[in-house]
């Protein structure tokens, strides 16, 4: 509860299983226990589930807070897990701290009908592109994004092309219209 | 206005005022712009108002290869992002699917894999070099740059046979062990190496208009790159001590003895001076790491995913069995997801990887350093001229292929 900053170990080693919950999502959940809806460590790696609504308000906490200090935004990646799942889509957020040097995920999970989460470019600016990226691919929508166009594909491109309904090869090649 | 008396009034000089602004597009095929980029600058006289990268020329949905790719075919695909640095690509891909995996690699294989990624560095080094002087107007600098790459590129050739596309690493291990005679060719090129690096020194850092050229141009702070997420060579040019060599060790870098060179000025110049200095360091583990080989495999013990000797395959009846799995099914990896990341040449090459079990990866993503360090390029010419705006893309070492994938 009183912890300080210092008692966090400076440079945790990233191979190392944590018997306990990490201090990083002890940090997460003493503060806001709403903010997180599951914790997954595997492979060495920590994963928090955070409610989409809350999304930002997390990041904001992770990147301020003493001990955990995530300044760095190392990639937001998409998912499809699959044509039937339930919820359909993950957003992946890879946080690393260029002080500390750890590192956590964040995943919001989004059903196909409903797509819409809140930008973070407000947090890191870095999220820019790479939430273009996501909207291009999985047309996963970043509400409140300055600049929210198609990166990779075409402007006038049809569907998401990482989206697992959508076919590796067809008959028809692209034009511009 | 014209001093000249008979020039007719179509073609009289009339001074037009600067608040008009034009918008002028540079590239795709600009040769500056490395690739296949084209920028949307708006411009002021030859001040630049708004830079808007656009990119998706080279975009080939390699990223949706990988899902319908085996494991093992996923590593060719690799090689064609970051074409510059692809040992690096082949090793975080490898090394994300040893995770999922959880193999042990040989010490060996980790030595070598030390040995080539740090070649390879100053491989993907040297081309920057060239072309950034090359962009700037220093044309010599090129041709002794490709002829030092030349060299390594024929290193590379001789442990896997390919010299843009090696496919050299394997999840696992390696392809196969270094050929006889490699360790003296790898001797020789870094007995060659720090006086070729004085040349380039003398070629460029003491020219006066290469200087100009490159100091107080393309300004990024501290605070603003580590917001924009600039990563590697660009993010020390700004003063940041990052490298994850050191901050995340990896395949054994925890033991090699190197310097992680800053500079904290932010600037072309900077991110020039990084590299240059980067170069000499990877030299330094490259030497180390040459004095650690010592004998053993180079593939874990894991006959399910490691594909068998030949002389095995040949004379072992489980061996053979293995091998036709392998290359017919391949080897399944169980469900999960993982985020490596490792420091390429040009930052932090980030792979996440998820699989639902099965041979084939549900999703693989590269979080490409270009990709990253491009989208910082309108915070960093915003306010520049025209002419600097070739240096500043230059000084961020961006390959195309690893931005559209």
């Amino acid at each position: 509860m009183a912890s300080e900053p210092e008692n966090n170990e400076p440079n945790p080693i990233p191979s190392s299983e944590a018997a306990a919950p990490s201090p990083l999502v002890a940090a997460l959940q003493r503060e806001h226990a709403e903010w997180v809806t599951d914790v997954i460590e595997a492979f060495g790696e920590i994963t928090v589930v955070v409610p989409r609504e809350h999304i930002v308000a997390a990041c904001s906490f992770l990147k301020a807070a003493p001990d955990t200090r995530f300044d760095f935004l190392a990639d937001i990646c998409g998912a499809d897990r699959g044509v039937e799942e339930e919820p359909r889509f993950e957003v992946n957020y890879h946080l690393f701290s260029t002080t500390k040097h750890h590192r956590l995920r964040l995943k919001v999970l989004l059903d196909e009908e409903d797509t819409h989460v809140a930008t973070v470019t407000g947090v890191w600016r870095t999220a820019n592109w790479h939430e273009r990226e996501t909207f291009d691919l999985f047309g996963v929508i970043f509400d409140g994004h300055p600049d929210l166009r198609r990166i990779l594909l075409p402007e006038d491109w049809q569907g998401h092309a990482l989206r697992k309904d959508f076919p590796l090869r067809g008959y028809e090649p692209y034009s511009l219209k | 206005m014209s001093s000249v008396a008979n020039i007719p009034p179509q073609f009289e000089i009339v001074d037009r005022p600067l608040d008009t602004q034009m918008t002028l597009s540079m590239g795709p095929q600009h040769p500056s712009t490395h690739g296949v980029l084209r920028l949307e600058l708006v411009l002021d006289g030859e001040m630049v108002v708004k830079a808007t990268p656009d990119i998706g020329y080279l975009h080939t949905g390699m990223e949706k290869l990988f899902e319908y790719k085996k494991y093992q075919q996923g590593i060719v695909i690799t090689d064609r992002m970051d074409y510059l640095n692809p040992l690096g690509n082949n090793l975080a891909y490898c090394m994300a699917g040893e995770k999922l995996l959880g193999l042990e690699i040989p010490e060996r294989a980790q030595t070598i894999r030390v040995l080539m990624c740090e070649l390879q560095r100053i491989a993907s080094h040297l081309v920057w070099l060239g072309t950034h002087a090359l962009d700037i107007g220093a044309m010599t600098v090129f041709f002794y740059c490709f002829r030092e790459r030349e060299k390594i590129l024929n290193l590379i050739e001789a442990a896997s046979g390919g010299r843009l596309t090696p496919s050299y690493f394997r999840i696992g291990g390696l392809m196969m062990d270094l050929p006889a005679g490699f360790e003296n060719r790898c001797k020789q090129f870094l007995r060659d190496f720090p006086p070729a690096l004085e040349e380039f020194h003398t070629l460029l850092s003491g020219n006066r208009i290469f200087q100009k050229r490159t100091q107080g141009i393309g300004r990024i702070s501290a605070e603003d790159a580590i917001d924009w997420g600039l990563s590697g060579p660009c993010l020390r040019g700004s003063g940041i001590n990052l490298d994850l060599r050191r901050a995340n060790p990896y395949t054994g870098y925890e033991n090699y003895d190197f310097e992680v060179p800053t500079e904290p000025d932010g600037d072309v110049w900077a991110r020039y001076m990084v590299r240059m200095r980067e170069m000499k360091e990877s030299h330094k583990i490259s030497r180390q790491a040459l004095s650690r080989l010592k004998p053993g495999s180079v593939k874990a013990d894991a006959p399910k995913v490691v594909l068998p000797d030949r002389e095995a395959m040949k004379s072992h009846m489980d061996a053979l069995i293995h091998h036709f799995l392998i290359v017919a099914e391949g080897f399944d990896v169980p469900a999960g997801e993982v985020y490596q990341a490792i420091e390429a040449s040009k930052g932090e090459l980030g792979v996440y990887m998820r699989s639902d079990g099965g041979p084939k990866p549900s999703r693989v993503h590269f979080r490409g350093p270009s990709f990253v360090n491009l989208s910082a390029l309108p915070a960093m010419a915003e306010g520049e001229m025209v002419a600097d705006v070739v240096a500043i893309i230059g000084s961020l070492d961006i390959v195309l292929g690893e931005i559209d994938r």
